[in-house]
């Protein structure tokens, strides 16, 4: 598919013809940071940010969403009956997705959506969205998507690429939902923007200064990194918030509530984390997670090796850095991954001696 | 403040190497920027990992919670009064503590740092009372009494209220200093008004509990918001249930607040549920003549009945 040139004088009145058909949905500053919020009419997305505060994945996985409804009153003819709760599944378009957010949409994806079990919360937002990606030209000292499967022009997950110049983006189209999207924007001036593409995109992955290291864990024995001494050292500072699985755009843990109000209930789902104690609580009281040390190291193992051992398709993390920077006590997952890698070429080793 | 640093090695070394500790417990320097973590040391080599600058807010006390072993803890100001609350509460024994006491000068403010810097903090170094502030455009100075947590620039204890060993004389107090206007300012809003101002202070709160398992204080196996046999508050983003989450967290720390900051420093969404405690501490002041943490003899506002208690809520 052509790249296609739009200059940024055209830009507002494209998204004013998109929101005839879709809802646009975009970051914009509040109280000094950057969320993505339904623009208003003539509301321009801003996009001279390093990214979002939290990650995007709650437009496709809200953190308090309503699944089901009941009545309880014995009198109504449908009580006890569960019911889909109404939801705007219509067309709306995400712009301005960091690709490094829009490939943990696609990390996600694959627990959301198996061969036996498809949610179908998470695909019908997934499904109605256009995600407009814009690569990423300044990204912060703690970014390390390079090493963590991403990019800053990563593409997986993104129906259209934007690169931003002075005096207009360059959109790449990645997929038909992305063509139709630029299409109905009145975004259609071809130009030959591949090469420029690339070499800004060389330049953008230059600028990516740290990293994670994993290559010895894939192979590495489960539980020698399971039972390795870093654990307690790693876990001291820990104080068992969430903010780390909150802000991080691939955890994707949740937990089911029914709230009821005299007769009327609401079955929900909640974000959880496994850094809360309670996340792992047994009906009978007994917690197999019941000192931090666990719950740190089940982050980080499932993060850096239970994904992989699962899936193959690469780590649970796209290098955002999020946590890195909002964990209230510095647990870095740069450092923890250092650690693991560490113990994981010795645990290699004793694998392949067995 | 990060002169203190090299006597911090020395002490936590001496202590582990007479074997008067199993730990010593202190922060050790971070990867990022006005970040430093909180660490445990254990065995005397491993001292030269201790570091100590304005980049230490989080409270120590709050690793201290029903541990069993003998501990060497530093301690500023605000960490030996929840030391002290902790002793009174039991969560920890005097006699299990070598409190090594660190007369402070107050903690910088990393979101009111970013919020007056242009562009990516990438690293940020102190001198004395000014701090330098390196972007990718430059250097920029502040004054350290502009850019101090609020909690720590209305500070009338920075020097620690018991201590075993000290880490420098002690640092002279503040006197001239009024820590409760802001909450005078919210006290006088009408109704309305007020409702208003705390629905748009909680509205950014993602529930993550980052405030409550900062603070010494909440030390609960089960924390009312995580009860399930009753369950007294909805788990999802209602605004009701968020306000039940903060207004009874805030009034289970009364009379027990010390006003560290570690809530507020915290929160990942930079929410000042400070202005909710402090009120509380405001209370015990008017009513009680009481401030936390100061002695290890005297029980707490809360905790007693004296016959000249104020009463005139009874109506």
């Amino acid at each position: 598919m052509k790249v296609i040139r739009i200059a940024k004088g055209q830009w507002a009145e494209g998204l004013e013809s998109l929101r005839k058909s879709m809802r646009l949905i975009a970051p914009l500053q509040e109280k000094g940071f950057h969320a993505f919020q339904e623009l208003a009419p003539g509301q321009a997305p801003e996009l001279a940010f390093q990214n979002s505060r939290l990650s995007p994945k709650s437009l496709v996985f809200p953190q308090s969403e309503t699944m089901l409804t009941y009545s309880l009153d014995k009198d109504d003819p449908e009580h006890d009956i569960m019911k889909v709760a109404p939801k705007d599944y219509g067309p709306r378009a995400v712009i301005g997705i960091r690709p490094c957010d829009a490939k943990a949409l696609a990390l996600v994806k694959m627990n959301f959506d198996t061969d036996r079990y498809k949610d179908p919360y998470w695909l019908n937002l997934y499904n109605a969205t256009t995600f407009v990606g814009l690569a990423c030209d300044s990204p912060c000292s703690t970014c390390f998507c390079t090493t963590a499967g991403c990019g800053p022009y990563h593409q997986e997950g993104l129906d259209v690429l934007l690169v931003d110049r002075t005096d207009d983006y360059l959109a790449k189209p990645l997929t038909g939902k992305g063509a139709q999207w630029l299409a109905a924007a009145g975004f259609n001036t071809g130009t030959d923007g591949t090469e420029a593409i690339d070499q800004a995109r060389q330049a953008a992955e230059a600028r990516i200064a740290s990293t994670v290291e994993t290559g010895n864990l894939r192979g590495a024995d489960t539980m020698a990194l399971y039972n390795a001494d870093i654990w307690a050292d790693v876990s001291f500072a820990c104080i068992n918030c969430g903010t780390c699985t909150f802000t991080c755009p691939t955890c994707w843990c949740f937990d089911i509530q029914d709230e009821v109000y005299r007769t009327k209930g609401a079955r929900m789902r909640n974000w959880d984390s496994c850094m809360f104690p309670i996340f792992t609580v047994h009906t009978t009281g007994h917690n197999p997670r019941d000192t931090k040390l666990h719950r740190v190291r089940q982050r980080f193992m499932h993060k850096l090796r239970y994904f992989v051992d699962k899936y193959d398709q690469g780590i649970m993390c796209v290098g955002c850095g999020r946590c890195v920077r909002q964990c209230p006590v510095n647990i870095d997952i740069r450092r923890v991954s250092t650690l693991m890698n560490r113990v994981g070429a010795d645990a290699r080793c004793a694998a392949q001696r067995r | 403040m990060s002169t203190y640093t090299e006597k911090m090695k020395e002490t936590a070394r001496r202590l582990l190497q007479e074997c008067r500790v199993e730990m010593v417990i202190g922060f050790r320097r971070g990867s990022q920027p006005m970040m430093n973590e909180p660490c445990v040391v254990r065995k005397p080599e491993d001292a030269d990992e201790l570091v100590w600058d304005s980049n230490c807010g989080i409270n120590l006390a709050n690793y201290l919670t029903d541990r069993k072993e003998k501990i060497g803890i530093f301690a500023k100001g605000c960490d030996s009064r929840n030391i002290v609350t902790h002793v009174l509460e039991n969560k920890i024994q005097r006699e299990q503590l070598v409190v090594i006491g660190v007369p402070c000068l107050g903690m910088i403010d990393k979101r009111k740092i970013a919020a007056a810097t242009e562009g990516e903090i990438l690293a940020v170094t102190e001198s004395g009372d000014q701090i330098t502030v390196k972007t990718a455009h430059g250097a920029q100075n502040f004054a350290k009494a502009e850019v101090l947590q609020q909690n720590c620039s209305v500070c009338t204890h920075r020097n620690p209220v018991i201590h075993d060993e000290m880490i420098a004389e002690p640092v002279a107090e503040q006197t001239d200093v009024n820590p409760y206007a802001d909450v005078a300012d919210i006290e006088s809003m009408p109704a309305e008004e007020r409702w208003a101002y705390f629905e748009d202070l909680l509205a950014p709160c993602i529930r993550c509990y980052a405030c409550r398992n900062a603070c010494p204080l909440c030390y609960c196996p089960t924390c009312f918001v995580d009860e399930s046999k009753p369950q007294w508050v909805g788990k999802g983003q209602d605004p009701l249930d968020v306000r039940t989450f903060h207004f009874l967290r805030a009034f289970h720390c009364a009379g027990r607040c010390t006003d560290c900051g570690a809530c507020e420093r915290a929160c990942p969404v930079g929410i000042n549920m400070r202005l909710l405690t402090r009120k509380l501490n405001k209370d015990c002041v008017d009513l009680y003549g009481w401030e936390a943490g100061l002695a290890t003899d005297t029980r707490p506002a809360l905790d007693i009945y004296q016959a000249n208690d104020p009463e005139n809520f009874i109506k």
